[in-house]
């Protein structure tokens, strides 16, 4: 639609055209009303130019009902398009059950993305056309901005906490990533691209290189090799509570107050495991802060996350014939 | 140019009440004390105005090719601090207001006039410790100080910089204090609180920001500076801290200070259109109780900064509200001034066309501002030139046209001398159009996706970064010429009288310049604002 415009974006997420669609409608009625009082003053100010040196105005009483109209008229426009602004953005905060998830680690001054089948990438990342994808981010140094124009999706990514959004390509091609929040020196140098697409050329490219083992796997491996598994043990809930099917449950603390299990709440419970005793057992858990990177915590949430699918095998399949988009066919 | 040795002694005035360098330096007289910041904040106008077209210059091409990357930082940087904290925020109150609220109420002086001499000595020791901090290299933070890239990672002069914004708050709530206890205690018999002059009404709510907000970027500043150099974990989460805690606290005064920015301008606006129209402002409690609004309403909308920032979907909402609602008192404004104009007896003297450019130039910004304010286009445009090109549209187009309108309205009260009419119109011209060509393209380059604080850039947004540098010359000259013509009038322009423009307000009913104590007689209000039937009338009397 708006292919030819000069000085625009492209579209290329869901989401794009939604954003547009406001941009344009607010930006019209900004028009509007830029005009209006544009060509009123520039009408008044000649039309009531100073015929005489000692010439005074005519004063008039002011008009309670106009100032009634030019509040109330504003005031219900602005009202109106935070309604809709509100709905995009929640729209857009909010991914779909049925998103693949990806995994961004941001540094100074470069993006690493991991696929679920475990391919790295830096910089550059390829994702299918199609597919809502859910990134979930989070920052090794200060905070970054992850920004690409082309989809109208933004969010930051910060150090010690996960943040998440999504997109679903449109448009095959490649699009520019930015790093939007001031991050140092080479903060303009921080970008990339996101590669989109055909379902089966992304199968293919996937194929066409040495993956390592996906990111469940290697969750699996770190949650053995950091002997997680003595305490969190899949058949004993004596030492430690057990992680199958915590995610996405409330639990409760020691000393009061419950919170749902999310990314945030596993990576705080990995980094420092005292901060929310879950009730009933002793703080008994060492600190893993400073003993793995922030891919492995992500691997190791990954893992933690799909033992909560195993344990409830309907999970997947409600979010799936709940979405009304096909998922399209793998390979 | 011969006129200064044939005028007969002139009469006493604040000016020629005493000479030397020690009558300005120890003075207690506010319009002495507005002078010496007129003086310093010209000079830290241009030190940014230098920084900027040194921005603009290395922006015209895509690669960062003129200077390092992290120079651009530094530039940058220095840019936002020195203008935001050593110009825009002591601007029009420092300077216009500290001359005009005792004149505008019939008043002696302030009502603390040792407070004020004191404010300017903080204000310049401020300044000193942020221009150390540029002669050691500078800062690369941006003027945001965004933490934990400021208190941990950075490794420029950060400590020394937020010490002087530190500082500099001090004098910011010096003169607020002033002002709103002046403003209570000092006005002139029968100068009721509705009969107050619109600027003074501004400058009553830009003081409450000020007293407010101040204390508030004050300990977020400490804060850094505590973690910089104690590493108490605050913000950086490697030490336990919470870095969106930083950008909450920052705001919290920020954004209030952003119309600390834009009031006095509003209250200069008022002041110009009524009397370049000769009549009273259409819905005058409209228009001076929208300054309180603004003033209350400014403090709940700081979250509409932190829309992408892992701030919760709710907060997000209740935010993007409540910042609709800050619209509608500028709107508000907007209108009246527009209906003032109708039937009024308009001339278009140089401040005036500074008075309509204001507000052609902060439709836009304010329009552009509602825009941001709505969730779903912020999350795109939000940290590129979009919001670059909204905030000058508001402070350089906004903040900065008015204080030009009011030095060109209240100049010749000032120097008592006149300036040239059709260069200050030739320069009018020039920034409003440099001014739409410099910004007005970077609307665009947000909307395609330009990042803001980048050095170098894909090659599409390269014609309109152009266009952005050509307009930036043009609004550099503009900006050149008053400050040419102005020095010029201070010895050779012609003497003013004591209201050249057929002004209504008390400051315009004493001699240009004023006496040391303002005025001979002191004066009694028995009119209305703006009331030029009852002026008119009592001139035809006498």
């Amino acid at each position: 639609m708006w292919k030819n415009v000069p000085f625009f974006p492209e579209q290329a997420s869901t989401l794009a055209g939604e954003v547009d669609a406001l941009y344009f409608t607010f930006l019209g009625i900004s028009v509007f009303f830029g005009l209006l009082v544009a060509g009123l003053v520039v009408f008044f100010a000649i039309r009531f130019r100073r015929r005489s040196e000692d010439e005074i105005g005519r004063p008039e009483k002011a008009g309670i009902w106009l100032e009634i109209i030019w509040s109330v008229i504003p005031l219900a426009i602005l009202l109106a398009m935070f309604a809709w602004g509100a709905k995009v953005y929640v729209q857009a905060f909010r991914p779909p059950g049925n998103a693949i998830e990806y995994f961004v680690t941001a540094k100074q001054w470069m993006w690493k993305f991991q696929h679920p089948q475990g391919n790295r990438e830096i910089n550059n990342l390829h994702v299918p056309l199609g597919q809502p994808i859910r990134l979930t981010m989070t920052s090794e140094d200060v905070i970054h901005s992850f920004f690409v124009p082309a989809f109208r999706v933004k969010a930051d990514v910060l150090p010690g906490r996960y943040t998440t959004v999504w997109f679903e390509a449109s448009k095959v091609g490649t699009f520019h990533l930015f790093c939007a929040e001031y991050c140092g020196a080479e903060h303009s140098m921080m970008g990339g691209s996101i590669i989109v697409m055909e379902p089966a050329d992304y199968e293919m490219w996937l194929a066409g290189r040495d993956s390592g083992p996906s990111v469940i796997a290697s969750g699996e491996e770190l949650f053995k090799l950091k002997a997680c598994n003595t305490c969190h043990r899949s058949d004993s809930a004596t030492l430690a509570p057990i992680l199958h099917g915590v995610f996405g449950e409330e639990v409760e603390f020691e000393g009061g107050g419950t919170q749902i299990v999310d990314e945030n709440y596993l990576r705080e419970s990995i980094m420092n495991p005292t901060a929310k005793l879950v009730k009933g057992y002793k703080p008994l858990m060492p600190t893993y802060k400073g003993q793995m990177t922030e891919d492995e915590v992500l691997q190791l949430i990954g893992y933690i996350k799909s033992l909560a699918s195993d344990a409830k095998e309907d999970h997947g399949a409600v979010s799936d014939s709940s979405s009304p988009d096909p998922v399209p066919d793998e390979g | 140019m011969s006129v200064t040795v044939t005028t007969p002694a002139r009469r006493k005035n604040y000016l020629n009440a005493d000479y030397g360098i020690k009558s300005w330096l120890l003075t207690q007289d506010h319009k002495r004390i507005a002078i010496l910041y007129l003086v310093s904040i010209t000079f830290f106008f241009v030190l940014g105005g230098v920084m900027a077209a040194l921005i603009r210059v290395e922006l015209a091409t895509p690669l960062g090719d003129m200077v390092e990357p992290d120079t651009y930082n530094r530039l940058f940087t220095a840019h936002g601090v020195v203008m935001v904290f050593l110009f825009l925020i002591p601007s029009i109150p420092a300077v216009l207001g500290n001359f005009l609220i005792p004149l505008m109420i019939g008043a002696k002086d302030l009502a603390f006039p040792k407070l004020n001499l004191g404010s300017w000595y903080v204000y310049n020791l401020g300044a000193i410790l942020m221009v150390a901090a540029l002669l050691r290299g500078g800062t690369d933070t941006g003027w945001t100080f965004y933490t934990p890239y400021s208190s941990t990672f950075a490794d420029s002069e950060v400590i020394l910089t937020a010490l002087g914004a530190f500082v500099v708050g001090f004098s910011s709530i010096m003169t607020g204090l002033n002002f709103i206890v002046t403003i209570h205690r000092m006005r002139a018999p029968g100068l009721t609180w509705f009969r107050l002059p619109l600027f003074v009404w501004a400058h009553y709510g830009t003081s409450l920001i000020q007293i407010l907000g101040t204390p508030v970027v004050a300990i977020a500043i400490l804060l850094v500076a505590a973690e910089r150099l104690l590493h108490i974990g605050i913000f950086d989460p490697a030490l336990g801290g919470d870095p969106v805690l930083f950008q909450h606290l920052f705001w919290f005064y920020s954004h209030p200070a952003v119309y600390i920015m834009i009031l006095p301008s509003m209250g200069v606006i008022s002041e110009l259109i009524t009397a370049f129209s000769r009549k009273r402002i259409f819905g005058y409690k409209f228009v001076a109780f929208s300054s309180l609004a603004i003033a209350v309403l400014g403090f709940l909308v700081w979250g509409h900064h932190l829309f992408v920032s892992s701030q919760s979907i709710y907060a997000g909402l209740i935010f993007s509200v409540l910042s609709m609602l800050v619209a509608v008192p500028s709107a508000v404004k907007v209108f009246n001034w527009t209906a003032t104009l109708y039937q009024g007896s308009i001339s278009w003297q140089t401040p005036m066309i500074y008075a309509l450019g204001f507000i052609g130039l902060f439709v836009v910004g304010g329009l552009t501002g509602t825009m941001l304010a709505t969730l779903g286009i912020d999350m795109h445009v939000h940290d590129t030139y979009f919001v670059v090109a909204h905030f000058h549209y508001i402070m350089v187009g906004g903040a900065i046209m008015g204080y030009l309108g009011g030095l060109h309205f209240w100049w010749p009260k000032i120097t008592g001398r006149l300036y040239s009419v059709f260069w200050s119109k030739i320069s009018a011209g020039l920034i409003f159009v440099g001014f739409n060509l410099t910004f007005f393209p970077q609307f665009l380059l947000g909307y395609m996706g330009m990042p803001r604080r980048y050095h170098s850039y894909p090659e599409e947004f390269q014609i309109l970064n152009v266009l952005s540098s050509a307009g930036a010359t043009i609004l550099g000259l503009g900006y050149l010429l008053p400050l040419i013509y102005f020095t010029w009038s201070m010895r050779y322009g012609e003497r003013a009288s004591d209201n050249p423009w057929g002004a209504y307000g008390l400051e315009w009913e004493t001699s240009s310049p004023p006496p040391t104590l303002n005025f001979d007689e002191p004066p009694v209000v028995t009119t209305e604002a703006y009331d030029y039937l009852a002026m008119r009338d009592k001139k035809t009397a006498a």
